[in-house]
């Protein structure tokens, strides 16, 4: 308990010295906190991405076999729908249709997608959110685009999707079968790829392998390597802008050292006094440190709280090109808030651990002064 | 891969930590050479000082190691989703030949960051640095070991590659496929396992009352604590696995980490990581004590240690009871029994 006194009173003492000096330390506060905001602010961000991406993949197709011809995607003939059901362990398969088009109007490029219940009536679409809000249309209004012909292609828009599911129905167009093979001139006998539902998790490889071996010409999609694909561009994507900003670590590594180098002539006397009265070397680095601390840790939860502001409810305008990526027609979507543990771990690493290394080399010069000379 | 981002914080400090300790080896030897309380000599006082802020940088850097270690553990097991084959960490580790020596590195400069810290700490407690060629003579074997795990830990790194296809634990611990240290351990017959950690842990029960209560025996008492950590080990491998998982082959140390089963992992590791360390620094700490103006603040260290270390070790203990009571496996049905009945009620003939 004499110990747990000990540390309360040097803790009180802490706190009372940096009162002391308002200007100072406000200066390396704000300048501490304004560091752990931009590390923090791309970290949480990349982490809701991935998050969001994988609450997405969870919803895709275990396989995707998509033909390829001298290296390139092709279309894929219909009968190998069938050589694919002939594999053990396959649960389902269907042919897919989607494909890009570009609309010089606004510079963009819309998804076109036959809904897989092919539930969309001859003639009429429903589209995203972007799509509605950049080209002004609603409901009961006519788009007609340029077929692969030459011959227009109208559609009468019957609805708009919700702007919720914006991540993956910003630039969307769900459209009739016969619609879409008039549009691109795609034969009946061909499909953009096809997605097979596997029975057992456990056996997706296996069938894959089978498929493969069935299919020479095919290239086999797993959800799980998309998945991991998504995960290694995020933590790259990630990596890059911390490794960007550790020159900002640096600089602020400096700045602390000169801070806590530039001690003040009271600040000197301070602490010769507190050694004439009998302070240890080790007391007065010991309540050095703990002011470092209370810095870090008022520092931390500032600029963590801060960046968790700027990423949830503002949008994270600053990383937002660098870490979602960017196009015409991007969706607009809210991150879920999360928080990570293993994130705020290597943030401190980031952060606290330069800060407390750099302010050790002046601390400990402060703390062997002579009594003798700084009183005099 | 080098740029995920806690791969790049692990880099950071480690690296860091042994610029910083490699800076304190020549002032270490400097010391151990030309220290002499008796003198008042200017390079005397000029080494006074300095070792002030050699020891509060150790410190920190070391503390810093400690926490890194369970970082690179979360880590790995975090980042089994990015390789093809990988299910947990055991996966991340062995994507690359380096992964388990920078585990198993990392693992000793835990425990030798542990002892020094407690002979630092001890050494403070007195007035005429009565530890002070102990410390630095321990600084340097340690600063190999540290450049050692870093090195270790930048060669796996570097050499973490996406399209490895790795292995999955269970071709790992399940007695056949490849072999590595966890293979061994988890051939241990359950029984064995069981009757050596409980004879282990009452032994260092015993010593550590014995400590607590009249005074003698610390060092021992230390000794105790570091054969147990394998002990405890092999344990948790060869059969506490096994009651977590309910499945008799599945003898995974990592898989325990993971969600699926509650981080029980959490639970049993660190009591026995800290009870280890603590168990060491006391018998470190007790051996201190015939240092005169340590007599007291060595006893005193040592026996706080050793009650955490007592405090850890029945946590453990506790989990792994908890852990055996809740499985709905069962290794040892009444036949297993038998042998032993069939001997007391045949009057061992």
């Amino acid at each position: 308990m004499a110990g747990l006194e000990r540390q309360r009173q040097l803790l009180d003492f802490a706190l009372s010295s940096l009162a002391r000096r308002p200007m100072k330390n406000l200066a390396s506060l704000t300048v501490y906190t304004a560091v752990v905001f931009l590390l923090s602010s791309v970290m949480l961000m990349s982490h809701a991405i991935r998050r969001e991406a994988a609450a997405l993949l969870a919803g895709a197709p275990e396989l995707v076999v998509q033909r390829l011809v001298a290296g390139r995607h092709d279309l894929i003939p219909t009968d190998r729908l069938a050589t694919i059901r002939a594999v053990r362990g396959v649960a389902a398969a269907g042919g897919r249709l989607w494909g890009y088009l570009f609309d010089p109007a606004v510079a963009a490029n819309y998804t076109f997608l036959v809904p897989p219940d092919r539930s969309i009536a001859a003639g009429t679409a429903i589209i995203g959110s972007s799509v509605a809000a950049v080209r002004g249309v609603g409901p009961g209004d006519v788009m007609s685009f340029r077929g692969y012909d030459g011959r227009p292609v109208a559609f009468t828009v019957t609805s708009t999707i919700a702007a919720e599911s914006a991540l993956v129905a910003a630039d969307l167009f769900l459209v009739s079968e016969g619609d879409f093979r008039r549009l691109f001139g795609i034969p009946a006998d061909r499909f953009t790829d096809i997605v097979v539902t596997i029975r057992n998790p456990r056996e997706v490889r296996t069938v894959a392998e089978k498929i493969d071996a069935a299919l020479p010409d095919a290239r086999i999609i797993l959800r799980d390597e998309m998945r991991r694909t998504y995960e290694s561009v995020f933590d790259w994507r990630e990596g890059m802008v911390l490794v960007l900003l550790v020159g900002a670590i640096l600089a602020f590594a400096i700045f602390s050292w000169e801070k806590a180098s530039g001690l003040s002539a009271d600040e000197r006397r301070e602490i010769g006094i507190l050694k004439a009265v009998g302070w240890e070397t080790a007391d007065v680095i010991g309540v050095k440190m703990l002011e470092g601390l209370v810095m870090s840790l008022t520092a931390f939860l500032a600029g963590y709280g801060l960046a968790f502001l700027h990423v949830f409810h503002f949008g994270a305008r600053l990383f937002e090109p660098v870490l979602k990526g960017w196009s015409v027609l991007y969706p607009e979507f809210p991150l879920a808030p999360s928080v990570d543990e293993i994130q705020m771990a290597s943030l401190f690493f980031f952060t606290v651990f330069p800060y407390t290394l750099a302010t050790i080399v002046p601390i400990w010069r402060a703390a062997v002064v002579d009594p003798d000379m700084v009183m005099r | 891969m080098l740029f995920h981002p806690v791969i790049i914080a692990l880099l950071l400090s480690s690296l860091t930590s042994t610029a910083m300790v490699g800076a304190s080896v020549p002032f270490a030897v400097r010391l151990l050479r030309r220290w002499d309380l008796a003198s008042g000599s200017e390079a005397q006082l000029l080494l006074e000082r300095r070792t002030y802020l050699v020891s509060t940088l150790v410190q920190l850097v070391l503390l810093a190691q400690l926490a890194s270690l369970v970082l690179f553990v979360f880590n790995a097991d975090r980042m089994a989703s990015l390789f093809t084959g990988a299910m947990c960490a055991v996966g991340t580790l062995e994507a690359d030949r380096f992964g388990f020596p920078a585990l198993y590195a990392n693992i000793a400069l835990f425990f030798l960051a542990a002892a020094w810290l407690t002979l630092d700490h001890v050494d403070n407690r007195g007035w005429d640095y009565p530890l002070i060629r102990v410390k630095y003579a321990a600084l340097l074997t340690l600063a190999p070991v540290l450049a050692l795990a870093s090195l270790a830990e930048l060669a796996y790194f570097l050499g973490l590659r996406a399209d490895v296809i790795t292995s999955c634990c269970s071709t790992l611990f399940s007695g056949g496929g490849i072999t590595v240290a966890g293979n061994s351990l988890a051939a241990l017959p359950h029984g064995l396992a069981l009757v050596l950690l409980c004879l282990t842990l009452l032994a260092v029960f015993a010593l550590g009352l014995r400590f607590l209560v009249g005074g003698r025996g610390g060092t021992a008492y230390g000794a105790a604590s570091a054969a147990a950590f394998p002990v405890a080990l092999a344990a948790v491998v060869s059969t506490l696995s096994v009651y977590v998982y309910e499945l008799p082959n599945h003898h995974c140390p990592f898989c325990l980490l993971k969600a699926e089963y509650g981080h029980v992992g959490y639970a049993l590791y660190i009591p026995l990581f800290a009870a280890t360390a603590c168990g060491i620094g006391a018998g470190i700490a007790q051996r201190c004590a015939d240092r005169a103006s340590l007599a007291e603040a060595a006893q005193r260290t040592a026996r706080c240690l050793a009650g955490w270390s007592l405090a850890g070790f029945a946590a453990f203990a506790i989990v792994a009871v908890c852990l055996v009571a809740r499985s709905h496996l069962i290794l040892f049905g009444p036949s297993a029994w038998r042998p032993l009945a069939e001997f007391v009620v045949g009057g061992g003939r």
